[in-house]
């Protein structure tokens, strides 16, 4: 019952976080966010909105094409694959089309992830077998000064 | 038949050098096989006589190649247009400096270039040889074999001394504009300086790996050469972001183009390497680990060079390509073999003497840094090298922009910076829960201040529009930077406050004893410092505006608290450029703060344009504006502004960890020095007190 609640709560905060990050969306917001997705195609291998060359023959016409495209009422996704149909994949400035690009995204989280976890299950590892061992002689005896100077080595930054 | 003095003996001396490193090599190398074993029975490390005559080959051959390197800057001084590179590369009018750094301006000099300071840091190595002979000798044959490589590139695949067929032309092509700016005399060479230097750690890995070598001297010996390398490849890099940001005109300073991610890799794996090489100094852990980082480091700036010389990926700023891809394909597979046999022979030598007793130590930090560093690494060759697999799965390329990067780096890039702040809190072996809380409270407290006075002062994420993600990640970074800045000045006041007790010093005083006393872990700190104030830099990115408009005469343009006012348009021209530029009044409120004169040129000789970018620099922001040209249609100058605030932070954050790291690289005052000086500073104050 208490799980329950607690998720409708985390559903609700959810919708509001969503509804406040809707809320501040304009259109020229939007243009900018959209623009700085795609690159010119013109040769130059700047992004749309950053392609600084005057006499461009491509970049005023896919900028016109993406405020028309805003005005159009038509959502991110159906305009970048309006971009993609007309000028191919490379327009867009990061793989998004679904299918393999998804794989350009999965593969360096998941080698991320399973780096961390792996990691994680190694020092654990080597943890438990360094505790099973016998602890050292903390002093006296033969070669206390030796063991000293170890430590010392060991510790130092 | 024409003859062409100066070329001629360029090419000698190139064959010469080529000569001489196959001999390094070759005899060399059997000096050392002859000598196998005896290493405990000679004095000299057992390599004789021919060992010898192989290492005085190997610094004959830096000789050669200073020979060569020097006949090509000759012929560009000379305007000797007989040689097709000085035709390719260099015109009568370019200015002396460009003339000089025409030596790397295109792929044959650039080898060159690699190929002489390679044979420089040997030249050091051998002179240096009797730190340990044995071991100088083994990583003077490795250096040696790379050596070759290059040589037989410079006489064979891709000669810069190669005569330009037909009657020489009275003036040259010119240097490419983008290159014709100050940062482009320094940071190539500072580039190369990094990437030619992992060479010698690598080198003297291998070379250890090799022949046995006990203990972890090695890695003592290159410390200060890695260190040296890993400063070069950072001012490297760093000086070309500046470059990009001050030339490309398009307000930013890093795009993740193949040729800056093929300069991004070692630096990761170095850095890497750097930290994780502590735990096998201290602890004698992680000895394989450590050997294919140094073995990753070198095979990826080789790599890098594949990658953008061989035209497998394309880049924007890739300015020379051709056909050597297959010779570093080659070279690749060979030192990779020679690695991993390397490696599988010799495998039982690279067992752990320690085990990890905690989670919580610095060890484990080591772990994750190196985790974070690696992953980072990965993310960047899996971006540089998805288009080229996405042609071969689907038939079609795509583009790997900032968004990839961006968004997969910045998660990774904030757990790195946390690391930065914690690793060194951590203690050795263990750390107690009484040590983590006495280390991370004041820390802490200083996450939520900032925290609050971010919220305070508007840096709310849900109030961002479509820009939230930046919004958020700027307002984590700051956090974070605040919490580990403070942990970094609570360690430095912790230890003065007992340096203090001892001597009685001023704070300031004790402070600098503090870090004579222990360089390495105090410049640790400080270039730990100049990574988080780059980050802050790099943080104030999420809140960049801009702005482009058609000025004429008296036109305003306003952007955040700036007025910029069109004073005037023109053009004029030069023997080298064309010129158009226009004189921009910068209002601040009312006050007049500036001129500025954003500029596009048009060489000549390349028959090409190139953007002057004209900045006004503060520590709060930069107002950095861009002369796009003329509006054919009124004549007009159309102008673009950008208003980048922070961008100084990065800059200042690399000064600070170029100090940091020399600060390291200073030998320690030993202890009884540094009692001496404090004791002979108190007594000496104590008879003026008198």
């Amino acid at each position: 019952m208490f799980r329950l609640r607690l998720r409708r709560w985390v559903q609700g905060g959810m919708v509001c976080l969503l509804m406040l990050v809707m809320l501040g969306a304009d259109p020229e917001a939007r243009f900018n966010k959209v623009g700085h997705e795609m690159i010119c195609t013109c040769g130059c291998g700047q992004v749309l909105l950053e392609c600084n060359h005057v006499g461009c023959p491509v970049s005023p016409v896919m900028i016109g094409e993406l405020h028309a495209q805003i005005d159009g009422g038509g959502s991110n996704t159906s305009i970048f694959n309006w971009f993609a149909a007309k000028y191919g994949a490379t327009v867009l400035a990061a793989p998004i089309r679904g299918g393999f690009d998804n794989v350009a995204w999965i593969a360096p989280m998941s080698v991320f992830f399973l780096a961390t976890i792996g990691t994680g299950f190694l020092i654990r590892m080597w943890t438990l077998r360094s505790s099973q061992q016998s602890p050292m002689r903390a002093s006296g005896g033969v070669g206390a000064d030796e063991l000293r100077e170890r430590i010392r080595r060991e510790t130092e930054y | 038949m024409q003859l062409h003095p100066m070329p001629e003996f360029g090419s000698f001396t190139l064959l010469l050098a080529l000569a001489l490193s196959v001999y390094t090599l070759v005899v060399g190398g059997i000096a050392l096989w002859r000598s196998r074993g005896a290493l405990a029975v000679n004095i000299d490390g057992g390599t004789g006589r021919l060992g010898e005559t192989a290492r005085r080959a190997g610094i004959s051959s830096f000789v050669a190649l200073s020979c060569a390197a020097f006949a090509l800057v000759w012929a560009s001084f000379t305007n000797d247009y007989s040689v097709s590179y000085i035709l390719h590369h260099t015109n009568r009018d370019l200015n002396t400096a460009y003339k000089f750094s025409a030596l790397w301006s295109g792929q044959e000099g650039s080898l060159l270039l690699w190929a002489w300071l390679l044979s420089a840091y040997g030249f050091v190595l051998r002179m240096r040889h009797k730190v340990d002979v044995r071991l100088s000798a083994f990583a003077s044959v490795i250096l040696a074999g790379i050596q070759v490589f290059f040589l037989l590139l410079l006489n064979f695949a891709a000669p810069p001394f190669a005569i330009q067929p037909g009657p020489v032309a009275t003036d040259g092509f010119g240097l490419n504009p983008l290159l014709q700016y100050p940062e482009m005399v320094m940071h190539p060479p500072l580039l190369y300086l990094g990437y030619v230097g992992f060479s010698v750690p690598f080198a003297f890995a291998l070379g250890a790996l090799m022949m046995r070598y006990p203990g972890e001297k090695w890695i003592h010996i290159t410390r200060r050469w890695t260190m040296v390398t890993w400063l070069f490849l950072t001012c490297g890099i760093f000086m070309g972001a500046h470059w990009a940001y001050s030339v490309l005109g398009w307000g930013g300073y890093w795009g993740w183009d193949p040729v800056e991610n093929a300069s991004l890799m070692p630096w990761l794996t170095g850095t890497a390497f750097l930290h994780s090489v502590m735990m096998q100094e201290k602890r004698g852990m992680m000895k394989s680990w450590n050997v294919w980082l140094i073995f990753s480091t070198f095979m990826l700036t080789i790599l890098g060079t594949l990658l953008t010389r061989s035209g497998i990926v394309s880049s924007v700023h890739a300015f020379a390509q051709s056909a050597i891809g297959d010779w570093f394909y080659g070279f690749i597979l060979i030192v990779f073999a020679v690695c991993l046999f390397t490696f599988f022979k010799q495998k039982d030598h690279l067992k752990s003497e320690n085990k990890l007793e905690s989670l919580v130590s610095r060890e484990s930090s080591f772990l994750f840094n190196n985790l974070i560093l690696l992953a980072a690494c990965f993310t960047v060759l899996w971006g540089t090298l998805f288009p080229v697999l996405s042609e071969y799965v689907q038939g079609t390329k795509v583009t790997m922009g900032a968004p990839f990067y961006n968004r997969v780096n910045l998660p990774i890039g904030l757990f790195l910076l946390f690391l930065t702040g914690i690793g060194p809190l951590l203690a050795w072996r263990s750390t107690s829960l009484r040590s983590i809380r006495k280390n991370f409270v004041l820390p802490s407290i200083a996450m939520v201040v900032a925290l609050a006075v971010l919220l305070a002062v508007g840096v709310r994420p849900w109030q961002a529009g479509d820009d939230w993600q930046a919004t958020l990640f700027s307002l984590v970074t700051f956090t974070l930077a605040a919490g580990v800045i403070t942990a970094i000045a609570a360690e430095f006041l912790r230890g003065a406050s007992v340096v203090r007790t001892q001597t009685g010093k001023n704070l300031l005083s004790s402070t600098v004893l503090l870090m004579r006393r222990n360089t390495r872990r105090y410049g640790g700190y400080v270039v730990h410092f100049g990574i988080v104030v780059m980050f802050i830099g790099i943080a104030g990115g999420a809140f960049n505006q801009s702005r482009e408009q058609e000025m004429g005469f008296g036109d305003t343009v306003t952007l955040g608290q700036y007025r910029l006012v069109c004073q005037s348009y023109t053009q004029d021209s030069n023997k080298n450029f064309d010129t158009e530029y226009a004189l921009l009044d910068v209002f601040r409120g009312n006050k007049k703060i500036t001129q500025l004169t954003p500029e596009k040129r048009f060489y000549i000789a390349s028959q090409t344009s190139s953007t002057m970018v004209a900045l006004h620099s503060t520590l709060a922001s930069d107002l950095y504006v861009i002369y796009e040209g003329r509006n054919p249609d009124t004549d007009k100058p159309i102008i673009k502004v950008f208003l980048n605030p922070l961008m100084n932070w990065i800059w200042i954050g690399v000064g600070i960890v170029v100090f940091g790291t020399f600060l390291a690289l200073v030998p320690n005052m030993t202890r009884t020095a540094a009692r001496a000086l404090a004791e002979s500073q108190v007594v000496e104050a104590e008879v003026h007190h008198v």
